[in-house]
C-alpha cells in the first residue's frame, strides 16, 4: 500500500543529479506516495564530514531526522550517499550517550525514532502497474559501494551480492544481468582530486558490464552516475574503451515503465544518450 | 630494486589514540589481507590497508600518518564487511585522517584533504552542497587542486547546456541550524580538549 513519507532529496537533486530527483517525484506521483519534503532539509555532510570529524558527521543527519521525527513520518532518500550517513546517524544515535551530545549539538529533543528508508526498498514492496515493459532490456544494476554496506547499520540487502533492484527491473520486463561488479566502488568522491583513480575504478565497472553483455548500467546513486556517465569519455580517452554505455537511473526506468512521458524523464542531461538504444528497443 | 629505509617512531600512545577515536580494537587483526586483497584502491596506496593496521598495531605514528593510503581511501567499506575479525578498518581510516589533521601531518594526498575541507565551508556557510561553489572554492586551494580542476574544463560546456551546474545557490531554511552545528561541534571539541578526556 503507498504511504507518506519525509522526503529528503539530497544536494545534487538541485543541479547534477536533477533527472533523478524529478523522476522520483513523477514516479511516486502515478503510484500514488506521498512524499513530503522535509522542511528546510540540508546536507547529511557527505564523505567530507566523516572523514573529518565524527560528532559533526552524525550531527548533521541528526538535524533532518529530528525534523521529520516531527513530521512522524519515515524517511525516503534516493542518493546512496545520503542514504548510507543518515542510516549511520541512526545507528549511532542509538547510544544513549551520543545521542544526549547530539542533542546538545542540535539543540532538540531528538528522540531517533525515524526510520530510513531508500526508494528501492519502498518500491519493492509495492505493485508496480506495468503499462509499457521494457521489452526484455539488458541490464547490469550497479548499487555502488554504500548503498548495501555494512548490513549492520543499513540492513538493506545482501552486501555482497544485493538483488533489490534486480527484482524490480525484472517486473518492468528488463532482463536484469548477473554479474560481479554490483557492489564495486567507482571511486566515489575523488572525481575532482584523483581523477585518475576515478577514471579507472570506473573503466573497470564500464568493462565489467561490456563483458556481461549489458545494454546499459542501471543506477541508484548520483555520485556513481556522475562517475560514470559524465567522466565516460574521458575515462575512453584513458583507457582506449568507447564512450558508449547508458547509465540510466532506475528510477527512469520505472518512469517509462508506467507509461509516463519520456521526455519528463530527461535523458537528453546524460552525457551518454540513452536515447538512442531505448529508441532501437522500441521503449522510447 | 631500491629500498627505503625508514625509522619510525613507535608510539603505544598513538595506538591508543586510533583505538579510542575508531572505537575498533585494531589489535585484533591477524594480518590475513583480506581487506588489501579486496580494496579496490589498494593498487595506488603505498600501503594496504593490511599494512596500515600493522603499522598502527605496532604504534609507527609518523610511519602511518604520513602515508598516502588514509587519503586514498574512499570508505567504500568493503574491507570492513569483510574482515574475518570485524574490525572495522574503514573508520579506522578515517580516524586516522582526523588524527594526521589534529596533529598537523602534511596531507600526503593534499588535493584530497583540500576536496573534503571546501566541501564542508560550503555546507557550513549554506546548508547545502552548492556544486559550483565547491569546485570553485576546492580550485583555489593550491596549484595542485587548480591544476587537478583545470583537468575537468572539458566538461563544462556540456555541464552548463545539460544544467548539470546550478548558477544561482540554494536558498535554505535549516542554513542557520547548520551554522549553529558546526559552532557547537567545535565548542564541544574544545572543552574536551581543554578539560582532558571525559
Amino acid at each position: 500500500m503507498p504511504g507518506a513519507y519525509a522526503y529528503y532529496p539530497g544536494c545534487t537533486q538541485e543541479s547534477s543529479a536533477k533527472e533523478y530527483g524529478e523522476s522520483t517525484k513523477l514516479v511516486c506521483e502515478e503510484l500514488g506516495i506521498e512524499l513530503h519534503e522535509i522542511d528546510g532539509w540540508t546536507c547529511c555532510g557527505a564523505s567530507s564530514a566523516h572523514t573529518t570529524n565524527h560528532l559533526l558527521s552524525v550531527a548533521l543527519p541528526a538535524r533532518d531526522l529530528q525534523v521529520a521525527e516531527e513530521m512522524g513520518m519515515p524517511v525516503a532518500v534516493i542518493c546512496a550517499m545520503c542514504y548510507s550517513r543518515l542510516k549511520y546517524a541512526s545507528h549511532e544515535l542509538n547510544d544513549p550517550k551520543t545521542l544526549a551530545l547530539v542533542n546538545e549539538v542540535i539543540e532538540k529533543d531528538f528522540q531517533n525514532t525515524t526510520q530510513v528508508l531508500h526508494l528501492l526498498e519502498i518500491l519493492d514492496k509495492e505493485r508496480i502497474p506495468v503499462r509499457k515493459p521494457l521489452k526484455r532490456l539488458k541490464v547490469v544494476c550497479y548499487y555502488g559501494c554504500i548503498l548495501a554496506r555494512p548490513k549492520k547499520v543499513t540492513h538493506f540487502d545482501d552486501e555482497e551480492n544485493p538483488q533489490i533492484m534486480d527484482r524490480l527491473l525484472g517486473k518492468l520486463d528488463a532482463v536484469s544481468i548477473d554479474w560481479g561488479f554490483k557492489t564495486e566502488c567507482c571511486g566515489a568522491s575523488l572525481t575532482l582530486s584523483r581523477r585518475d583513480l576515478v577514471r579507472d575504478l570506473s573503466h573497470r565497472v564500464l568493462e565489467a558490464a561490456r563483458r556481461a553483455g549489458a545494454d546499459c548500467i542501471v543506477v541508484a546513486c548520483p555520485m556513481c552516475h556522475s562517475n560514470l556517465d559524465m567522466q565516460q569519455a574521458g575515462i575512453a580517452e584513458q583507457h582506449g574503451s568507447k564512450a558508449d554505455i547508458p547509465i540510466i537511473y532506475f528510477t527512469q526506468l520505472v518512469g517509462l515503465s508506467l507509461g509516463l512521458n519520456p521526455g519528463r524523464m530527461m535523458f537528453d542531461r546524460h552525457f551518454v544518450d540513452p536515447q538512442p538504444l531505448l529508441r532501437e528497443k522500441g521503449v522510447i | 630494486m631500491t629500498t627505503t629505509t625508514v625509522i619510525p617512531s613507535v608510539s603505544r600512545e598513538f595506538l591508543l589514540a586510533v583505538q579510542q577515536e575508531s572505537q575498533q580494537n585494531v589489535l585484533r587483526c591477524y594480518q590475513c589481507g583480506k581487506c588489501s586483497a579486496g580494496c579496490p584502491l589498494a593498487y595506488a596506496m603505498d600501503l594496504g590497508p593490511r599494512r596500515v593496521m600493522r603499522a598502527v598495531q605496532l604504534g609507527l605514528k609518523d610511519y602511518v600518518l604520513s602515508c598516502t593510503s588514509i587519503w586514498i581511501c574512499v570508505s567504500c567499506e568493503t574491507c570492513s564487511v569483510r574482515c574475518p575479525r570485524e574490525i572495522d578498518i574503514a573508520r579506522v581510516m578515517e580516524s586516522l585522517r582526523m588524527i594526521s589533521v589534529e596533529e598537523g601531518f602534511s596531507p600526503a594526498e593534499k588535493e584530497v584533504e583540500i576536496f573534503h575541507r571546501a566541501f564542508l565551508e560550503v555546507i557550513e556557510k549554506r546548508g547545502r552542497a552548492f556544486e559550483t561553489e565547491l569546485v570553485a572554492s576546492y580550485s583555489m586551494g593550491g596549484v595542485g587542486a587548480l591544476r587537478t580542476s583545470m583537468g575537468n574544463i572539458a566538461l563544462l560546456p556540456g555541464m552548463l547546456s545539460k544544467g548539470k551546474l546550478a548558477i544561482v545557490p540554494p536558498s535554505v531554511s535549516g542554513a542557520n541550524d547548520v551554522k549553529k552545528i558546526f559552532a557547537k561541534v567545535r565548542e564541544i571539541e574544545q572543552r574536551e580538549t581543554s578539560g582532558g578526556s571525559e
